[in-house]
C-alpha cells in the first residue's frame, strides 16, 4: 500500500479514513494517494466498500474518522459542489423532466454561471461526447449508451479536477459496455483529468486503470498497476479475484529437492526453478501454489518437468479453448489456443511455467 | 400446406417427431367470449356495480320529483314530471335555524376551509416527506415514528384539548382555527405518503443534484417536484375528500354562521319541524357530495398511478 505522507503532488489524498454505519465498520483506516491525471480503479465484489469510498470522496457520505484532500486542500467537511469533483452514476441519474441540454447545464445554472459561458461549455461537452443531435431530447428518448454519455457530459461541463465513476457501465449490454469503455479511456487520454472509477468488472479494471486498488471488507488489499496485480498478486484474495477463469491453487508444502526448492502436493513434486523469489522459500513451509490457466503448457515438449493429466471437460470459447484437467487429485483449468481441440479423457502432458507462478503462505495468505 | 410441411420435415429430418409438425393446434389459443369464467367475472362485476349505483339512482330520481309524487311511494319509478325546484330550494332557500339561505352558505364556508387546508397541509407535508426521505438527520427516524403514531390516535381524544388551545389563542369558532386543525391532522398520513414516494425515487438522482451544487430547496423545487405530480394528486384527493366530508371538526370548531356544508346538510336533513322534504334532502345530499365526486372523476387516473407508483419501481 502506498503510504505517501506528502499531499501536495497528489490529486486526491485519503488519510486514515474510517466510516461506520452504526456498529458496522465499512471502511477501516484507509490510506490512498492518487496522482494528478491518474486513472485509478477501485475494484472489488459488492459490499467491499468501494462505492462507499467513492461517496466519501464525493462528499455524499461523511467520514467517521480521517481526512480527504483534493488538490492539496482539505475537503473533509466541504460540500460536494465545493470539492471540484464530477460524478457519473450507474443508473445515469439524469433529471427526467429536463432536456439533455438542461441536464448538462443544471450545475452551471445553479452556480449562476453567465448564459454565454454555459452555452459555450455545453457545446464543447456535446462535441467531445458527440451528443449534439440529442441536446433537445428528454432522457426517456435516449438509449442507455446515450444516457451514460450525457451523464459523463454533466461532469464534463463543470470543469472539475476529479471525475468519479460509480459503476458507469454496469447497466449497459455487453457490446455497448466495451464501446463506452474505449470511449472513457479515450476521454481520459485527451482530458488528462484524475479519474476514480468503481467497478466489480475486472476486465474494465485491467483495461482502463493506471493503477488498481483491490478492496475487500473495507481494506485495500493491493494497489498496483494492472500488470503487477495480474502477475504478482500480493495475497491469495487478489490472486483469486483477478483472472477468469481464476488462478489454479494447489495446497501443499515446500521441500528440498536436489540443489533447489520444490513444491509437493498429493505426492507430486513441482520444481520451483525459475520462481522469482525462490531464495526466500524455506523447506517445510505450508504454502499454496498459484498458476494461471495460460501459464500451463499442454503437450508442448518444453524439455522441463512434465506432469500427466486427463482432460475432463473442454470449453471452446472461440479464440481460446479452456480445458478442465484432472491432475493428481486436483482439478485444473488450462487455457490453450482455440484451434487446439482435445477429446474428453485424453491423456496429456503438462508443464508449468514457474517464472510467472505465485507462492503464498498457507497461513498468512501473503505472497512469498 | 403440403409444401410447408415438406420444408419443415426436411429442416428437422433427423428428428423423430418432425413429420407431425404442421398438424394440431397452432397460434393463439381460442378463447370463447361466453365461457363460464367470463360469465362469472362480468356477472359479479355487473351485480356489484348495480348494488352501488342503485342508491345514487334513487337519490337523483327522487330529487327530481315533486312532493306529491314522492308520497305515491314508488321510489324506483322515474319522475313523471321533472322539477328542479328541490335543487334550487336546497341550494338557496332551505332553512337551518335562523338562516334561510340553503346550502350555499355552507358551500362557500367549506370552500374557504378546504382550499387553504389542502394547500397548507400538502405544502408542509411534502417538504417533511422530502426531508425525511433524503436528508436524514440525527433522530429523523424517531421523529418519523412519532409522526406515524399520530396517525393512529383517535381524533376524539384530542378534541377537548384543541378546543382549549384554540380558545386561548383566540381563534376558536373561526375558519382560521378549523384550517389550522385540518392542516395539523392531515400531517401524519400525508408525510408518510410523501416520504414513501420520495424514498422510491432513485437515490442517485438526489446525489447527482447535490454534486451539481443544488441545495435543499433547489433539489426539492427543481428536481423532486416535477417528478411528483402523481403523488401530489393523490394527496390532494385524500385531503379534499377528507376535509370536505369532515363533520366532526366542523361541528365542534365552528359556529353556526361558519358551519361547513356537511354540518349544514345535517341540519337541513335532520330538521324536525314541518314536513320531511325528501326531494330537497336528496338534492342537498347530492350537492354536498358533488365536489369529491368531481375531484375523483377529473383525477382518478392520476390517483391510481400515484397509488401504484410506490409499488413498482419504474
Amino acid at each position: 500500500m502506498n503510504m505517501n505522507s506528502s499531499v501536495s503532488n497528489a490529486s486526491v489524498s485519503i488519510k486514515d479514513l474510517s466510516l461506520n454505519f452504526g456498529s458496522v465498520s465499512v471502511l477501516k483506516d484507509l490510506n490512498l494517494d492518487i496522482n494528478d491525471g491518474e486513472f485509478l480503479v477501485l475494484l472489488g465484489s459488492s459490499g467491499c466498500g468501494k462505492s462507499t469510498l467513492l461517496n466519501c470522496i464525493a462528499g455524499l457520505l461523511d467520514a467517521s474518522e480521517g481526512q480527504i484532500f483534493i488538490k492539496g486542500k482539505n475537503v473533509t467537511w466541504e460540500e460536494p459542489k465545493d470539492r471540484g469533483i464530477g460524478m457519473v452514476f450507474q443508473s445515469y441519474a439524469l433529471y427526467p423532466q429536463m432536456t439533455v441540454e438542461k441536464n448538462l447545464s443544471f450545475g452551471l445554472r445553479v452556480a449562476k454561471v453567465p448564459q454565454a459561458e454555459i452555452d459555450k461549455r455545453v457545446a464543447r461537452a456535446a462535441e467531445i461526447l458527440q451528443i449534439q443531435p440529442l441536446l433537445k431530447r428528454k432522457p426517456a428518448e435516449l438509449s442507455g449508451g446515450q444516457r451514460q454519455r450525457v451523464a459523463i457530459g454533466r461532469a464534463l461541463v463543470r470543469d472539475v479536477d476529479v471525475f468519479l465513476f460509480d459503476e458507469p457501465l454496469s447497466n449497459l449490454d455487453a457490446k455497448l459496455r466495451s464501446e463506452l469503455r474505449v470511449e472513457i479511456k479515450r476521454l481520459h487520454q485527451s482530458l488528462e483529468n484524475t479519474m476514480i472509477y468503481v467497478t466489480h468488472d475486472q476486465i474494465e479494471a485491467l483495461t482502463l486503470a493506471d493503477r488498481i486498488a483491490i478492496m475487500k471488507s473495507g481494506i485495500i488489499q493491493q494497489l498496483d498497476d494492472p500488470t503487477t496485480i495480474y502477475n504478482r498478486p500480493r495475497n491469495l484474495f487478489v490472486a483469486g479475484f483477478i483472472g477468469s477463469p481464476s488462478m489454479n491453487f494447489l495446497r501443499g508444502e515446500l521441500i528440498q529437492s536436489g540443489d533447489g526448492i520444490a513444491f509437493t502436493a498429493n505426492g507430486v513434486n513441482f520444481s520451483l526453478a525459475g520462481y522469482d523469489a525462490s531464495e526466500t522459500l524455506q523447506p517445510g513451509r505450508k504454502v499454496v501454489l498459484g498458476v494461471r490457466p495460460e501459464h500451463i503448457k499442454v503437450n508442448e515438449n518444453t524439455g522441463g518437468e512434465e506432469h500427466d493429466a486427463t482432460v475432463d471437460i473442454e470449453e471452446p470459447m472461440g479464440a481460446d479453448n479452456l480445458l478442465w484437467l484432472k491432475h493428481a487429485g486436483h482439478t485444473m483449468s488450462v487455457r490453450v489456443n482455440g484451434a487446439r481441440r482435445f477429446n474428453v479423457g485424453a491423456k496429456v502432458k503438462l508443464s508449468f511455467d514457474m517464472t510467472v507462478a505465485s507462492v503464498f503462505d498457507a497461513e498468512s495468505e501473503l505472497r512469498l | 400446406m403440403a409444401n410447408i410441411e415438406t420444408l419443415n420435415t426436411t429442416a428437422a429430418a433427423s428428428d423423430a417427431v418432425a413429420p407431425k409438425l404442421g398438424e394440431g393446434p397452432r397460434g393463439a389459443r381460442p378463447r370463447p367470449a361466453l365461457s363460464g369464467r367470463n360469465i362469472m367475472l362480468y356477472g359479479t362485476l355487473i351485480v356489484a356495480a348495480l348494488y352501488y349505483l342503485l342508491p345514487l339512482y334513487v337519490m337523483v330520481v327522487t330529487s327530481l320529483k315533486g312532493m306529491p309524487e314522492i308520497r305515491l311511494g314508488n321510489i324506483f319509478s322515474p319522475p313523471m314530471e321533472i322539477t328542479f325546484e328541490p335543487w334550487v330550494k336546497a341550494w338557496a332557500e332551505a332553512c337551518t335555524g335562523l338562516n334561510c339561505d340553503g346550502l350555499s352558505r355552507g358551500f362557500w364556508n367549506s370552500v374557504r376551509i378546504t382550499v387553504p387546508s389542502v394547500i397548507i397541509s400538502i405544502a408542509i407535508a411534502s417538504v417533511n416527506g422530502y426531508a425525511l426521505a433524503n436528508w436524514r438527520f440525527k433522530g429523523s427516524e424517531l421523529f418519523f415514528s412519532i409522526l406515524i403514531i399520530g396517525a393512529f390516535i383517535p381524533y376524539q381524544v384530542m378534541i377537548y384539548p384543541i378546543v382549549i388551545i384554540l380558545r386561548e389563542i383566540g381563534i376558536y369558532g373561526t375558519l382560521t382555527g378549523l384550517v389550522i386543525v385540518h392542516s395539523i391532522f392531515g400531517m401524519p398520513i400525508l408525510t408518510l405518503l410523501f416520504r414513501n414516494y420520495f424514498v422510491s425515487l432513485p437515490e442517485e438522482l438526489f446525489k447527482a443534484a447535490r454534486v451539481d451544487g443544488a441545495g435543499f430547496w433547489q433539489i426539492f423545487l427543481k428536481i423532486m417536484l416535477p417528478m411528483s405530480l402523481p403523488i401530489f394528486v393523490v394527496a390532494m384527493i385524500l385531503q379534499v375528500t377528507g376535509i370536505w366530508n369532515d363533520f366532526l371538526f366542523g361541528v365542534v370548531f365552528t359556529r353556526p354562521d361558519t358551519y361547513p356544508m356537511t354540518v349544514q346538510l345535517n341540519n337541513i336533513v335532520n330538521s324536525v319541524q314541518g314536513v320531511k322534504e325528501y326531494n330537497v334532502n336528496m338534492a342537498a345530499t347530492i350537492l354536498t357530495g358533488l365536489v369529491p365526486l368531481i375531484v375523483y372523476f377529473v383525477s382518478g387516473r392520476l390517483f391510481v398511478r400515484g397509488i401504484a407508483a410506490g409499488a413498482v419501481k419504474g
